[in-house]
């Protein structure tokens, strides 16, 4: 088993956490994990992005050059990252903020309102949440349970009654299917 | 057992010192290894040591000098340009026997370069790295968890033998998280032997003097011949490395840090096709292990270096095999393999054995 993901989006969307989440939820399952940051002049409301990798073998490179997974949070992250994505792969769309089109064929689309979603929970600071949980309903890579579990130790702060809105975003977002 | 933890590997690298006993941090910012100074200013005065935000590069290697001095572990960071500048610092430190430790987190060269990894900087930190006929003792880590349990080693063999220690990383190690599980309990600096070097309260004993130069006629000799026996002591007894399918090879690549864990991935898809490949991984890369790359090269007589410099690494795999097996380099100065580029290199390589 091996997944390459790259999360992208507005500094600020919870792009790095997110990532660091999927990094804390695989070691969880006892996998082989890795988390690697675009760390240069990156700033709130800038672009960020990160490489996460699962893997049951030895990481080799941190960096996801190859991603079998795409979450583009914004607009910007589309047109930079569809082209790495492996023929086959997976590319997460949040439909709320993104209204481009994909350009390839080779690969499977899911278009996701991870904004609106968040919204109508309670908080579109959780979009983030909705996207990793479409990510985990379609390639079955990590479960809820683990994600539910890896919230409080990367959100050491947050109050409980956030986590489990955070546990209800990953729900719905689950429930997203391939367009 | 500790729990695993996940952790940035600059983070590691500092808890790992503050662990190992560290009480004394000086440093100044600089990418890819500004988490080690943030995280030393609030975990130093945690553990009740002393961090130091110093005005320039040269002033904290130089507060490092000091002290170290009193005889306490110690511990500055840097990224490639600002670790040339501590040069001076650090050859200081080696003419006055001063077992300081220190970690490069290398990034693109030469010059300002770039904030992404690179390996550049290997001849600087293997070959002294400032003026003067000295060494440090560099340890290469290839994932956050060395990163984490490398200062120990790095404190224990500077003080055994009175060296300056080093880790030579990079950005990525610096930036990358993973799982860490501490292989030591935290030493409490009160437990640790007190030098019979160190400076202090001279009440009641002898004067001690501790500096880098000495005028007396042929002094100078005589001390860098006694520091000469005890760095052969070290190339002797503190070489360490890694060896991964190597026994019945008919071809190993050579790679350290970053390098080498990427080369790990390349040999397994080498393996997977059935391939007779393996890894051969420094970990000390001054100790360099040469006699064990030597005894591989007694029946592998075909090596591919992968390193993400111009070929500096490649040298001391050369000198290693000294001329019994065929060498091959593939360079990246300053850009980052993946696995699959490494494997097609190892393809072109093995495709010519006969």
């Amino acid at each position: 088993m091996y997944q390459g993901i790259r999360i992208s989006g507005f500094g600020g969307q919870g792009i790095i956490s997110a990532g660091i989440l999927l990094a804390q939820a695989g070691m969880i399952e006892n996998k082989h994990v890795s988390w690697f940051p675009a760390y240069g002049a990156e700033m709130r409301g800038g672009t960020a992005n990160c490489s996460v990798v699962v893997s049951s073998d030895e990481v080799a490179s941190p960096i996801v050059a190859r991603p079998d997974t795409v979450i583009v949070m914004n607009e910007p992250s589309l047109a930079k990252f569809e082209p790495m994505l492996k023929p086959g792969g997976l590319l997460i769309i949040n439909s709320s903020l993104v209204n481009s089109k994909p350009q390839r064929s080779d690969i499977r689309v899911a278009y996701v309102a991870c904004n609106k979603i968040a919204e109508e929970i309670g908080t579109t600071k959780i979009a983030n949440m909705v996207a990793l949980g479409a990510f985990m309903g379609l390639t079955g890579a990590l479960g809820v349970e683990a994600i539910s579990k890896a919230l409080p130790k990367v959100f050491k702060r947050a109050k409980p009654e956030l986590l489990e809105l955070n546990v209800q975003a990953l729900k719905k977002g689950a429930e997203t299917k391939i367009s | 057992m500790a729990e695993k933890i996940l952790m940035k590997g600059n983070e590691a690298l500092a808890e790992g010192a503050v662990r190992a006993g560290c009480r004394f941090f000086a440093g100044y910012p600089i990418t890819p290894q500004n988490e080690v100074p943030e995280y030393m200013s609030w975990r130093m005065p945690e553990v009740g040591g002393s961090f130091i935000q110093a005005e320039s590069e040269v002033a904290a290697i130089n507060m490092l000098y000091g002290a170290s001095a009193t005889g306490i572990r110690t511990m500055t960071s840097s990224s490639s340009p600002g670790i040339s500048l501590k040069q001076e610092g650090i050859s200081y430190c080696a003419g006055a026997d001063l077992p300081i430790f220190f970690a490069n987190v290398v990034r693109g060269g030469p010059g300002l370069g770039n904030i992404a990894a690179g390996q550049g900087d290997y001849f600087q930190s293997t070959r002294g790295g400032g003026h003067g006929d000295y060494y440090t003792i560099v340890m290469a880590p290839n994932c956050v968890e060395e990163m984490g349990n490398f200062p120990r080693r790095c404190y224990e063999l500077a003080e055994k033998y009175r060296v300056p220690a080093m880790v030579l990383a990079d950005a990525i190690l610096g930036q990358m998280m993973e799982p860490v599980e501490f292989d030591f309990e935290p030493v409490d600096p009160k437990t640790l032997k007190a030098h019979d070097w160190a400076l202090g309260i001279a009440a009641g004993r002898e004067r001690r003097i501790v500096r880098s130069y000495d005028l007396r006629e042929g002094k100078l000799e005589l001390l860098n011949l006694e520091r000469m026996e005890r760095y052969r002591k070290i190339q002797e007894k503190e070489a360490l490395h890694e060896n991964r399918q190597t026994d019945d090879a008919k071809l190993v690549v050579a790679a350290y840090g970053t390098s080498s864990r990427i080369a790990a991935g390349a040999v397994k898809m080498a393996r997977d096709k059935g391939m007779k490949v393996g890894l051969f991984r420094p970990i000390t890369l001054w100790p360099f292990p040469t006699k064990a790359l030597a005894t591989i090269a007694e029946h592998v007589k075909n090596f591919l270096v992968v390193e993400m410099s111009m070929g500096q690494f490649v040298e001391d795999v050369r000198l290693a095999v000294c001329g019994t097996a065929r060498v091959d380099l593939y360079a990246r100065p300053a850009g980052v393999p993946s696995a699959d580029e490494v494997f097609t290199e190892i393809e072109k390589v093995y495709q010519g054995i006969r």
